[in-house]
């Protein structure tokens, strides 16, 4: 009995004394720690270490579990409470609109008749468009800061000022987006409307806040977040692919066009589809530049709004049905947001390759 | 298998093959795409300059004992400072935190040290990176709801603990899921030296496990504190804002991040200045607390 014991302890690791200097060295063992997880906890050990204790000690021991089991239920019940929240707040609003709330763009406080076609377009439009120009950018960036082009301390500078700038909060970006970005991109986006002015995107003068001051700035936002899990994700792609890549006789962009990038492409795009929820989710800086329109307008240069700005703009003064109404915005946000958020889970889990 | 005869070139030609030829059509795609990616990297760090010296100029010129001081003014007067906003960051940011991390390195020590590899721990991690994902303005929301229009506190409605409250439930993900990162990386041999050497599953975690962990902990706690400090969106209808000194944490508290989005976009000079001053001290503290993050990682790690 004693001997089986003393057996299941020592079989919860097999590398004990495996020295784990190397950083692959250390990931394997995170890994193997997860999957020995099962033999680690709970009662074989509780059984070993709480034998011949003091009741009150006993009681102490599991009692600090179940604390900790609370704690941890405790993501559950919030995300639960939030959701429940939402919806109980939004039920009134989705009773009267119904489904016409997500077609139509009226947003009439005076009739009492709402739709968030507006702003889910916003929402929609900025967080692509964004992501349209952050990817190759953080991409690039990421790529640049992992090969050996420069000297790895200037590549390190580079990656600590690109995570620096995921510091800033976004009020300060909404702040300097009104009085620097924006009067300094005007020119360009006046040049954009009269060389382009016949398309609809750019029809519209550029007149202070718009949509594409907007896009910008959420570029400037999501950018860090593209770069840094890019980043990882190529960090992780193993030596000897790189190895083979070159050993064939590929150049540098060969081996990261046809191997390297394939084999990061999970991560990657599961960090693009984070950064995409995370654009669909942001308020301040996009409030403050975007113009929070209440009319509908194709163009980019014109102002616009998203459900996160109209919800931050309307929240604290709406009264009645209106509340109600911007819940149920708040809800269609919820459900983007966790849609993209899943898929972004989904795709790392699903979508990596086995090499 | 076919035999193919050698190439008939001689052999200065073959060596000269072996060379480096810039001329080459993959070689020069090479230095195109280096260039690319080298101008994207500049891209990237460029906002980083342009946003830190403005806010370091158009702030910094600002900075007085006054301002860090004083009430701000009036609309339409000069002067004054953004003293109660600086406390009131801190107050809320300090509720946050006192909700958070005990509850978040809880959650990640049930997490690490306890849970079987079950349909619990899986949902409890899922459920983790979902609120990771929820907007910071939908956390203002579901705390206004909950807490600001029920009164559930003494019957006021706008609160700095609401406001608090709704920063906690942002923090949360970072600390459970820094703490149980942490916690896996603590080698199995120091637990089963604890449990050698009789100790029992609580003293295990609270003296060998945690301390052994202390430098990821820490370094996750301090950023998400840092992330927590610049969140407006939970803050503007939970805990409103206030131009006084805070009266308790059961009133409207002002706070830097409210006090840069309301007065920016105030047609006035002075609170615009206000802005950028409260947007230099928030940034000064934000920078710090990551450089501070980034010095106990590596500080402990050598």
């Amino acid at each position: 009995m004693a001997a089986q014991r003393y057996r299941s302890l020592t079989a919860v690791k097999p590398s004990l004394n495996a020295g784990a200097e190397t950083r692959a060295q250390i990931r394997w063992n995170v890994h193997a720690d997860r999957h020995y997880s099962c033999m680690r906890s709970a009662t074989p050990i509780d059984a070993f270490t709480l034998r011949r204790r003091p009741p009150q000690e006993k009681l102490f021991d599991i009692g600090f579990r179940q604390l900790t089991l609370v704690l941890a239920a405790s993501v559950g019940i919030v995300l639960l409470a939030i959701f429940l929240t939402v919806f109980s707040g939004a039920r009134e609003a989705m009773a009267t609109f119904g489904l016409k709330f997500l077609t139509t763009s009226a947003w009439d406080p005076v009739n009492e008749q709402y739709g968030a076609l507006i702003a889910i377009y916003g929402t929609l439009v900025t967080a692509i468009l964004s992501l349209l120009i952050a990817v190759p950018i953080g991409l690039g960036t990421a790529i640049f800061i992992t090969e050996d082009l420069i000297p790895s301390r200037l590549r390190g500078l580079i990656g600590l000022l690109v995570e620096l700038l995921a510091a800033i909060p976004s009020v300060v970006l909404g702040l300097w987006a009104i009085f620097v970005m924006e009067p300094a991109i005007r020119p360009f986006l006046s040049l954009l409307h009269t060389t382009l002015g016949w398309t609809p995107f750019f029809s519209t003068a550029p007149q202070g806040p718009g949509t594409a001051p907007a896009i910008l700035i959420l570029v400037v936002m999501v950018l860090p977040i593209i770069t840094a899990i890019s980043r990882d994700a190529l960090n992780q792609v193993p030596i000897e692919l790189r190895q083979g890549a070159y050993g064939v006789g590929t150049t540098r962009w060969g081996a990261i066009f046809n191997v390297i990038l394939p084999a990061a492409v999970s991560s990657i795009m599961g960090g693009v589809m984070l950064s995409l929820g995370r654009a669909m989710g942001e308020t301040m800086a996009v409030t403050m530049i975007i113009g929070n329109s209440l009319n509908f307008s194709v163009s980019l240069l014109a102002p616009g709004n998203t459900i996160a700005s109209m919800l931050a703009n309307q929240f604290g003064e709406a009264d009645g049905i209106q509340v109600s109404a911007l819940m149920y915005a708040a809800v269609v946000l919820m459900i983007l947001t966790f849609v993209v958020n899943v898929l972004a889970q989904w795709i790392v889990r699903r979508l990596s390759l086995r090499y | 298998m076919s035999v193919s005869t050698p190439p008939t070139t001689s052999h200065f030609t073959e060596r000269l093959t072996l060379h480096y030829d810039p001329g080459l059509k993959r070689n020069r795609f090479n230095q195109v795409a280096n260039a690319i990616a080298a101008f994207f990297a500049a891209l990237a760090v460029v906002p980083l300059f342009l946003v830190l010296i403005y806010v370091l100029i158009q702030g910094g010129q600002l900075l007085s004992l006054r301002l860090l001081t004083e009430l701000p003014p009036a609309p339409g007067l000069e002067g004054g400072g953004i003293g109660n906003a600086i406390l009131g960051t801190i107050v809320v940011t300090l509720i946050a935190s006192l909700i958070a991390i005990p509850v978040g390195v809880g959650g990640g020590v049930y997490l690490s040290e306890y849970a079987q590899d079950g349909w619990f721990s899986k949902f409890v991690r899922f459920g983790n990176d979902v609120l990771a994902g929820v907007p910071s303005i939908i956390c203002g929301v579901f705390i206004y709801s909950l807490i600001v229009t029920t009164r559930l506190f003494f019957d006021q409605s706008f609160s700095a603990m609401a406001g608090g409250i709704a920063l906690s439930v942002l923090m949360l993900p970072t600390v459970i899921k820094t703490t149980y990162e942490g916690l896996l990386l603590v080698p199995q041999e120091m637990r089963m030296g604890a449990y050698g050497v009789g100790a029992s599953r609580f003293v295990t975690i609270t003296q060998i496990t945690l301390p052994a962990a202390f430098t990821p902990i820490a370094t996750g706690v301090v950023l998400g504190i840092a992330r927590a400090a610049g969140e407006t969106a939970p803050l503007i209808f939970t805990a409103l804002f206030s131009p006084f000194w805070p009266e308790g944490l059961f009133n409207p508290i002002a706070t830097m991040s409210v006090l840069i989005f309301n007065f920016a976009i105030m047609p006035y000079e002075a609170q615009n200045e206000l802005a950028w001053a409260a947007s230099f001290v928030l940034v000064i503290m934000i920078l710090g607390a990551n450089l501070l993050a980034r010095w106990i990682s590596s500080a402990t790690r050598a």
